[in-house]
């Protein structure tokens, strides 16, 4: 299945809702009036897309229609489609390189994904043929090291942990020290959730983040924010704030099938200007994708208006 | 944020320049109600339901007595606020009980709301008001989910029934009913696997497990975070399964939890509980009230003591009380009162939770959350003698202490003044012959020593 199909599988129910909505504004008339625009904004604000980046939208959609004069469904469609590429930018993807140490740090709030992302991406770059470790730096939660461990188990992986209770960082350090001692090419830090009010807590991934630095100063580190699409507006602070204490390089943006609608994705683009590396689009290891901006746009309208 | 906080001061500017018009137009009306949307949106609270709230709300404020109040502003958020407290105060906020004493909740809800956690944490609670209560994972997906329920209910000595190899969920169910009853336990807690709403497959088992332990009380867990699509999954589920009520989780962080309104509006079941922490003794009693205030940003002082409570050590606490009293008060106490603080988060986020103090206006404030960091440097650069006996320290022992801490003598300086200021602020109060237990020593008049 191509990325394109695989994106229009998982947004289905987006897609049917903008459709529907659309549908329900009387856009077999084929234009859009005034206040068929305005339930446009409504639609974009049901999505989570949020105030700022919706009228970012709205007003240029309003302003272009102001001097093109062309109302008809599929320019309108055009433009709403360009306007949310440009909040999302260009596509970038996650990269590694090769001949040297890649590490992968996942961070995020409790309950977004980060164990089974963890999981779903050491099971891709084992199948790329990489040599991939993993960390269980979650020493909080109840039973997430052996959760880890399954996957670890399950991809044939090694896995560094320990007992439940230690300090993060030091799980950290020592799986640093084995991934460079056994030359392996991707290092893969699952760490426990933390909600980013709690100031004691992104001091210890700030932590995380001095050990890797001095003691992998040659790696490519890559810090992932692992956010869950459900999410709401809270999403935007969440980024924010996780980049403020430890530097996003990415976003990997889970669950973005289903029961989402996934607009939270332009909420986040808009307010930080980060990246979206990585989209999870169903609950299959393959489901875990790059996340390419054109395909996610596209495959929120129909073809067929 | 910041676009949501001023609420109050926001609707103030708008009626400020209704005064002196002998009536209020429509447009001023409208500009009202659209601060009023926009908070709310940012609050994630459904758009569907802010469109009917506001329709209320707007009916509301056009009596002239709203209006042509002292603070219109103030008014308006008290008529939005009162409006969603109404809302937000539906059905029985407690837990039935069945009567054949034989009491099952079973919980449900998406991937990572914290359904686990939520089942430890309502073990525990039910535990502690005398209940005999069992726990049982039906979670055959997640790796490793059963033995996180297994792991935290060790944790609080609540017995747990798990089969870790067995696939099928319906027979775990039955097996666990049969346990429980042997154990001759009262309440059993069922918790599930995490899915799509929209997956059928899963709806499917989670209807015949329930067929299997009948459970009085249907509960959806639901997370705070969550955004617009909250409405759909709290109606999907109460369709197919039938929902008593739903559980609020993570409101420990700053989500404003909007979803909370929108399922109480939309399906008219309850809020029953709420969680605030990751530990399993923090789930507490759900409150209207304090929900709207979240909601509508308008600070919260409750948690704003419950955050100084919780990482307020009770014991270190009494102990600098009981030195204050003695006029024993040296610079360890002052470093630990420091340590104390800096545990508390920072000062600004602090301040944030005092109602009328808006994070806009905390932009320009310069809270220098540093200095209290450099104090704790320098009091650790000191030795354990000097810490107890600050009288020791000349010229050259600040010297090597401001090395030591990376600052400068100057600073060394101005912190032995501040303790000095200190113990004589503490002389004057006549060294503290409070009662115990009168507030937080030491957040009171005596005050922080910095």
């Amino acid at each position: 299945m191509g990325l394109l199909d695989k994106f229009k599988q998982g947004l289905s129910k987006t897609r049917d809702f903008l459709s529907n909505g659309i549908k329900q504004l009387g856009l077999a008339m084929g234009y859009f009036d005034e206040n068929m625009i305005d339930e446009l904004e409504v639609l974009l604000l049901q999505a989570d897309a949020g105030s700022a980046a919706t009228d970012h939208i709205m007003s240029n959609l309003r302003q272009d229609l102001k001097q093109t004069r062309d109302s008809s469904q599929t320019h309108v469609r055009d433009v709403l489609q360009q306007q949310m590429l440009e909040i999302l930018g260009p596509r970038r993807t996650l990269l590694l390189r090769p001949d040297q140490l890649n590490i992968v740090l996942l961070i995020g709030v409790n309950g977004s994904g980060k164990t089974t992302t963890a999981g779903k991406l050491c099971l891709r770059y084992q199948s790329e043929g990489l040599r991939v470790l993993l960390a269980a730096a979650d020493t909080f939660r109840a039973a997430a090291i052996e959760q880890l461990d399954i996957w670890a188990t399950r991809t044939g992986t090694d896995i560094i942990r320990q007992q439940s209770g230690a300090d993060p960082a030091a799980v950290v350090f020592d799986a640093v020290k084995a991934a460079q001692s056994r030359g392996t090419q991707v290092l893969i830090i699952d760490t426990a959730g933390r909600l980013h009010n709690k100031q004691n807590l992104m001091d210890e991934l700030a932590k995380i983040r001095r050990i890797i630095a001095k003691e992998a100063a040659e790696a490519n580190c890559q810090t992932i924010l692992v956010a869950d699409a459900t999410s709401g507006q809270n999403a935007v602070i969440q980024a924010e704030t996780f980049n403020k204490a430890a530097q996003i390089d990415g976003i990997a943006l889970t669950k973005l099938d289903g029961n989402s609608k996934g607009g939270v994705a332009l909420a986040i683009a808009q307010a930080t200007r980060l990246p979206i590396f990585l989209a999870g689009l169903g609950e299959q290891a393959e489901d875990l994708v790059d996340f390419d901006p054109q395909a996610f746009v596209s495959s929120l309208f129909p073809e067929q208006l | 944020m910041a676009l949501f906080e001023g609420l109050s001061s926001r609707l103030q500017q708008i009626t400020a320049k209704m005064r002196g018009k002998t009536r209020v137009t429509e447009q001023d009306i409208k500009d009202m109600m659209r601060e009023i949307r926009l908070a709310l949106l940012e609050a994630d609270v459904n758009y569907q339901v802010i469109k009917q709230l506001i329709a209320v709300i707007s009916e509301k404020c056009s009596g002239t007595e709203v209006l042509e109040s002292l603070t219109p502003g103030q008014q308006v958020v008290k008529v939005v606020h009162d409006s969603m407290v109404d809302i937000l105060n539906i059905g029985e906020q407690k837990l039935a009980v069945s009567p054949s004493g034989f009491t099952v909740l079973m919980l449900y809800g998406l991937q990572g709301s914290g359904k686990t956690t939520t089942a430890a944490k309502l073990a525990r609670f039910l535990k502690n008001k005398g209940k005999k209560v069992m726990l049982t994972s039906v979670d055959t997906h997640r790796p490793a989910a059963m033995l996180q329920l297994d792991v935290l209910a060790k944790s609080i000595d609540v017995p747990c029934y798990i089969e870790t190899a067995n696939k099928d969920a319906v027979e775990i169910a039955r097996h666990a009913v049969d346990r429980a009853r042997y154990l001759l336990c009262d309440t059993l807690i069922v918790d599930t696997a995490g899915r799509m709403t929209i997956d059928q497959a899963l709806m499917t088992e989670l209807k015949q497990v329930a067929a299997v332990v009948k459970p009085t009380q249907k509960l959806l867990i639901v997370d705070a975070m969550i955004g617009q699509e909250a409405v759909n999954i709290a109606e999907t589920f109460d369709r197919e399964i039938g929902l008593d009520g739903y559980i609020m989780t993570k409101l420990d962080g700053d989500a404003r939890g909007g979803a909370a309104l929108s399922i109480a509006y939309n399906t008219r079941k309850p809020i029953k509980f709420i969680t605030i922490g990751e530990k399993t003794d923090a789930l507490e009693a759900y409150d209207p009230e304090r929900m709207a205030n979240r909601i509508l940003g308008m600070g919260d002082v409750v948690s704003l003591i419950e955050k100084a409570t919780a990482n307020y050590d009770e014991k270190v606490a009494q102990k600098t009380l009981d030195r204050l009293k003695k006029n024993q008060f040296t610079l360890s106490d002052m470093l630990s009162q420091f340590e104390q603080v800096s545990k508390m988060g920072s000062v600004k986020d602090l301040l944030g939770m005092i109602p009328g103090v808006s994070s806009a206006k905390l932009k320009d404030a310069k809270v220098d959350d540093s200095i209290i960091h450099k104090n704790m440097a320098i009091i650790r650069s000191m030795t354990p003698k000097e810490r107890d006996n600050p009288q020791l320290l000349n010229a050259s022992r600040r010297k090597r202490i401001a090395q030591g801490s990376g600052t400068s003598v100057q600073a060394v300086n101005q912190l032995i003044n501040q303790y000095q200021q200190t113990l004589k602020m503490m002389k004057q109060f006549g060294g503290f012959k409070g009662k115990k237990g009168r507030g937080f020593p030491g957040m009171g008049r005596g005050g922080f020593p910095f």
